[in-house]
């Protein structure tokens, strides 16, 4: 590599570092005990129990369930109903002022499937673990927040890609992992940060690029509903607005008629952002490991109860789908959130090992 | 151009070997739980271990 070719990389890799730094950290900071935060939640007591049960207790239908939620929360529309992973009892609820309001105004909680009772999930809803979420996901700045975010993350990604090109001739005369620890701090730092950077690159780069594609739900989500959702609902462009909802009860059987081999994941209801006004969208998962990332909506008319559409699955929402649990680390158990947390806490050091080297050639270079 | 040729694989050689097990690792977990999971705790293991022995590493 010729030296003026160093120093344009050299260039790039100091100024999109810099830039993204204190970002990136904040990001790595919050994003430490987010890894944990079932756990966390758990041991604050925020996280729902249901009541034992006999184990055949009988579930409520869908309608009953809906019609527990509006008697708990008065006024307020239903918006969403979800699956809990962990308990098949839990069915969770999101309602709010009205179905269209925003996702950080609505409030989510627990009903029981048998009995239609009301358990508050207060992680759902503020506390630490909410803190720190909003925090990581837009600072609390809505859509400038995320976008401002996703925009470091591309600068953290060229960061990186210039680190590896830099690593070349900085290593050139070293064996791999080489740390000279007794020349002086800075040649200490370098080769730490050189030989930290270099080992975590892969995981730095998909938790990177994972975390972009996350930032941009909100444009993801918007473009679905432009291209997909706009042409299936296209019939109902006139329809008089939906009066009677038809019940829930039967939606789920529906939706696995015309999507075999799939399991709910959870259903939007008229006049949310993932639904029309005029349907109910039940979202189906796949049913392998690999695809249960993957959902599938069901448009099922709101007022006949119909299947107007088995909606196909745009590339991007397949690469939003799959960068959740690529940016989580949550699908390996917990000796997978160690080791996430492990390599979150060594991104930590290359960056502050950064800004360092940084300093300290700064303060050489002036007279 | 030569020598700096083999340069290449001599620098990155190593790197190379633990990006491709630490995409490996990441990648093995979605197909599957139980072994898939063991295997992904291998691959991002082994990048953890490195960078953590060379920092705590004295001569």
């Amino acid at each position: 590599m010729k030296s003026t070719t160093i120093r344009r990389w050299s260039f790039i890799h100091t100024w999109t570092s810099l830039i993204c730094t204190v970002f990136l950290l904040m990001l790595a900071l919050t994003g430490l005990p987010l890894i944990f935060h079932h756990e966390i939640d758990h041991l604050l007591g925020n996280e729902p129990e249901l009541k034992q049960m006999p184990a055949d207790t009988p579930q409520l239908n869908l309608e009953q369930l809906v019609a527990k939620a509006q008697a708990h929360r008065p006024g307020e529309a239903m918006q969403y109903l979800a699956w809990d992973e962990d308990d098949k009892n839990g069915v969770i609820a999101i309602m709010a002022a009205t179905a269209g309001t925003e996702p950080n105004s609505s409030h989510t909680f627990m009903l029981d499937a048998r009995t239609g009772d009301s358990v508050e999930m207060p992680s759902a809803n503020g506390g630490l673990t909410m803190f720190l979420l909003r925090l990581h996901v837009d600072m609390f700045a809505g859509l400038p927040g995320k976008l401002l975010l996703a925009f470091m993350g591309v600068l953290f990604v060229v960061a990186i890609i210039s680190g590896t090109v830099l690593y070349l001739p900085f290593m050139r005369r070293l064996k791999f992992a080489t740390v000279r620890q007794d020349k002086s701090t800075r040649l200490r730092w370098l080769d730490l940060h050189n030989l930290i950077g270099v080992v975590t690159l892969t995981w730095a780069l998909v938790v990177g690029v994972t975390g972009v594609i996350s930032a941009c739900a909100d444009l993801i989500i918007a473009a679905w509903r432009n291209d997909s959702l706009t042409a299936m609902i296209e019939p109902y462009k006139n329809a008089p607005p939906l009066t009677l909802r038809a019940p829930a009860t039967d939606l789920l059987k529906i939706a696995e008629q015309v999507a075999p081999g799939m399991t709910p994941d959870f259903i939007a209801f008229p006049g949310t952002r993932f639904s029309s006004e005029h349907h109910y969208a039940v979202f189906m998962k796949g049913s392998t490991h690999l695809t249960s990332h993957l959902l599938t909506p069901v448009l099922i008319d709101a007022s006949d109860l119909s299947v107007t559409a088995v909606a196909g699955r745009p590339w991007y929402m397949d690469a939003m789908g799959m960068s959740q649990p690529l940016h989580f680390g949550d699908y390996g158990g917990m000796p997978m959130k160690i080791l996430w947390a492990v390599l979150d806490v060594l991104t930590i050091i290359v960056l502050g090992s950064g800004v360092y080297l940084w300093l300290v050639r700064r303060k050489a270079a002036k007279p | 151009m030569r020598p700096r040729q083999s340069n290449f694989w001599k620098v990155f050689g190593v790197p190379l070997a633990i990006g491709l097990l630490s995409a490996g690792g990441l990648f093995a977990a979605l197909l599957g739980d139980g072994v898939w999971d063991s295997l992904s705790w291998l691959g991002l293991g082994i990048p953890a271990v490195v960078g953590v022995w060379g920092l705590v590493r004295r001569p």
